[in-house]
């Protein structure tokens, strides 16, 4: 009922009980592809959108290697892309910050948040749950609108005169409450902060529907535990971004007002140079970093968690095995989901926190090496004599849970308040997340944009490029962030400008060429993947079969190419759980095949 | 798959209620992060004390007499009685934007009172106290709004079958915010 309630309510034309694939001659090019409310069209919004930004970020990261890699070249092709921010084929240490930031906001937010969890949540959810649409199709729009809003805007923010924000993703004041602090603090950061508002109603649109939608569209039969665990993992993400996002946004009205309006909520008796001491009095630059971080800790699960599901139902497809431990699954999921809001200071070992409340911090973080492990357990033992079929989203999908486990394991060194004293603002934690959350997650998603890409555009993408792009990235991620491990134990901090005057640190001279060197290769490989994407969209082998993978999620019932209701007549109906693979010797069961008389009974 | 699928009926609530619900919890969150924010800064130096502007009495008055009249004009589109409707929904309207005034009126006598409550010489205590309560007189204008809306539709045509949803979704988030303003107010007076 509720299934047909929303697709009348917005949209009269549908009707469940006949056939959509017509209705495609009303509709205008605007409604189709522009301002689509078909939840498979907004995934694709968000997908393309989130490459875009992925491969501005991604260049980003290579101009600022240029720059650590060759401290002494000069590049003169640099002055000519970046004008007076490259005076002389160099780039100036301001425009060395706001890349490093802009690199960061936009791979953190704009592409594994909205590019990886706007997209396979938007083009998943309706499909695996069996529901003709989102709860609300119309706030779907929206949420995608309002996400390219964020991104217009944060673009801009790239050419304004002086330069973008340029204090870190994580925008602590004072760089980012005192215009006066930096130039990047100007105008640039008025920019990062409307982007970023925006970005948040973005979140809170999407993550309001997916939750409604999971919750309550599920067509008959789909118990909660009979779902995918990409459904479970994009619930708890879900979850995880409406009760995280609104203290963000707490954090950053509290930033306007001392930005604009004079209070003091962050901003103390500073005294800046060439200006004076400020007139505030007795504000907390902690306190930011709190509401800050109880976003940012729940966030890098809000990136992850949609990746550990896709990959679970991938790994459990291409091994042609049932997920081991479904139930454990779901259990760890939602102990990481609890634990994501409990261990926000330990980003803040150093700031001054209490000790005591710090081994608090300790504890809960270290707490969460066992809801993982469980994960790490069951990803193995579902492969574990496995029939596997070696499809590039199952390779991601394997190289997801071997940096899981090798950026997981530093975690548990970082979370050690007394290791953190000396571990803290080296490249070793740049070298922990980025294999952890940043290249995991990316593998997550090119998992499944590589699994659902047949249903997403009807054809294939070509295999032989998708290998070279899958083992050109998995060894270049290792090769670029492994050796930070020795740096950062090294004690070679983050976020220096030039390393070679530092005596300490120029015996890295070499190594950081090597970083530096990988970091253009594997990014050139990633227009492999674009060229991939692109052409196949197009010219790709055509899906011949509605069920191309011989998986059973709901998915693949519907018609190669869905109109928007996703299923012509009703909607199927669901009688088992999602992985009944080489059951009784079937080597697949649908979730829409009735219980056989015969078959066996657990599960 | 052939079968007639048997329509799933009311067990579960319609998804625009629900999705109402979560996003008060994600408002809730927000107002939760704020209100914990004031209470590490409270417990750090330079905490000015001061009363509470009386007006905010007499919004906590408004916004609750604005609940009844919210739950009156549900009940009276539910039993059909669609000028009452239309009354009650306009007075929740009118006393809306009464609450929208009186909070207003409660900033201009912090001022009166030389409490600054934004600029340099504002302690932070009063910029507290005007960000949350702005914050939730935002949300109150969102409400007043979609209560225009309701009011200009009821006006416009007849009673629809489909409006009661809405306008049980509509007080849903009014009897929400006025709940928000109670703690909100408690917690002015409890805390600071």
């Amino acid at each position: 009922m509720s299934n047909e309630a929303v697709l009348h309510a917005h949209s009269g034309a549908h009707d469940g009980h006949e056939d959509h694939s017509h209705e495609h001659h009303h509709q205008s090019f605007i409604s189709k592809y522009v301002f689509s409310q078909d939840h498979k069209m907004i995934a694709k919004q968000f997908l393309i959108t989130g490459m875009v930004w992925a491969v501005l970020g991604g260049f980003m990261s290579v101009l600022f290697r240029l720059q650590l890699g060759y401290p002494d070249a000069n590049f003169p092709w640099l002055e000519t892309i970046l004008g007076k921010w490259a005076k002389g084929g160099h780039i100036s240490p301001e425009a060395y910050y706001a890349l490093v930031t802009t690199h960061g906001t936009v791979l953190v937010f704009f592409v594994l948040t909205a590019g990886l969890s706007g997209t396979f949540a938007n083009f998943l959810i309706p499909l695996q749950i069996g529901a003709r649409d989102m709860a609300s199709p119309f706030m779907n729009m929206l949420s995608y609108w309002f996400f390219f809003a964020a991104s217009i805007v944060m673009l801009s923010s790239i050419f304004v005169e002086t330069g973008p924000f340029s204090g870190g993703w994580t925008a602590y004041p004072p760089l980012s409450a005192l215009g006066d602090a930096s130039p990047g603090s100007k105008s640039g950061m008025d920019l990062w902060i409307v982007s970023m508002a925006l970005f948040v109603v973005s979140s809170l649109l999407g993550g309001l529907n997916y939750i409604a939608t999971i919750l309550n569209m599920r067509t008959k039969g789909m118990s909660m535990t009979r779902l995918p665990l990409t459904i479970w993992a994009l619930f708890f993400t879900a979850v995880l971004g409406v009760l995280s996002f609104p203290v963000l946004f707490s954090g950053f009205i509290l930033l306007i007002f001392d930005r604009n309006f004079g209070t003091s909520f962050y901003l103390s008796d500073i005294f800046i140079n060439g200006v004076g001491a400020l007139p505030n009095e007795g504000g907390s630059a902690i306190l930011y970093q709190h509401l800050f971080w109880f976003l940012g800790h729940p966030e890098v699960y809000i990136i992850l968690l949609p990746a550990m599901g896709m990959v679970s139902e991938i790994l459990s497809v291409n091994s042609r095995k049932p997920i081991f431990g479904y139930m454990a699954m779901i259990g760890s999921l939602f102990a990481i989901a609890i634990l994501a809001f409990l261990v926000w200071a330990h980003h803040m070992f150093v700031t001054g926190l209490n000790p005591f409340l710090g081994s608090v911090f300790v504890l809960l973080t270290l707490l969460i090496a066992v809801p993982s492990a469980i994960k790490v357990f069951n990803w193995l033992t579902t492969l574990w004599k496995g029939n596997i079929r070696f499809t590039p989203g199952m390779l991601f999908a394997i190289g997801f849970v071997s940096l899981f486990i090798s950026g997981g394991l530093t975690g548990i060194w970082l979370g050690n308040s007394a290791l953190d004293i000396h571990l803290h603002d080296t490249y070793f934690v740049i070298a922990h997340f980025h294999i952890v959350m940043g290249v995991a997650s990316m593998f997550g998603m090119f998992a499944g944009i590589y699994h659902w890409f047949p249903k997403m555009y009807g054809r294939f993408m070509n295999n032989t490029l998708a290998y070279i792009h899958f083992w050109v990235t998995f060894a270049g991620a290792y090769m670029i962030f492994w050796p930070m491990h020795y740096e950062g134990l090294a004690g070679m901090p983050r976020r220096y400008y030039d390393y070679s005057i530092w005596e300490s640190f120029k015996q890295f001279q070499d190594l950081n060429q090597f970083i530096s060197l990988v970091a253009m290769i594997v990014f050139a490989v990633q227009f492999l993947f674009l060229f991939n994407f692109f052409y196949s969209i197009f010219k790709g082998r055509k899906v011949t079969t509605m069920n191309p993978w011989e998986a059973n999620t709901l998915e693949w019932t519907a018609p190669i190419h869905p109109g928007h209701g996703n299923w012509p007549g009703e909607i199927p109906e669901v009688y088992r759980w999602a992985y009944d693979y080489g059951k009784d010797g079937v080597d697949f069961i649908p979730q829409t095949t009735p219980v056989g008389a015969d078959e066996s009974v657990e599960h | 798959m052939t079968t007639t699928v048997p329509q799933r009926v009311s067990k579960n609530i319609h998804p625009h209620k629900f999705v109402m619900w979560v996003a008060m919890g994600g408002i809730i969150m927000m107002f939760a992060g704020l209100t914990s924010a004031y209470i590490v800064k409270k417990n750090q130096s330079s905490w000015l004390q001061f009363d509470l502007p009386i007006e905010f009495y007499y919004s906590t008055a408004v916004i609750v007499i604005s609940s009844i009249s919210m739950f009156l004009s549900a009940k009276a589109i539910k039993a059909g009685k669609f000028s009452q409707y239309k009354i009650m929904i306009s007075i929740t309207a009118m006393l809306g934007i009464i609450f929208i005034l009186l909070q207003y009126l409660g900033f201009k006598d912090l001022q009166a009172r030389n409490i600054a409550i934004v600029g340099p010489k504002s302690n932070s205590a009063a910029s507290f106290l005007f960000v949350i309560t702005f914050l939730h007189m935002m949300h109150v204008l969102g409400g007043v709004i979609a209560l225009l809306v309701f009011w200009v539709k009821a006006i416009r045509s007849s009673v629809e079958k489909s409006s009661l949803m809405s306008v049980e979704v509509m007080g849903t988030y009014w009897h929400f915010v006025g709940v928000l303003w109670i703690y909100l107010f408690l917690f002015y007076n409890w805390i600071g």
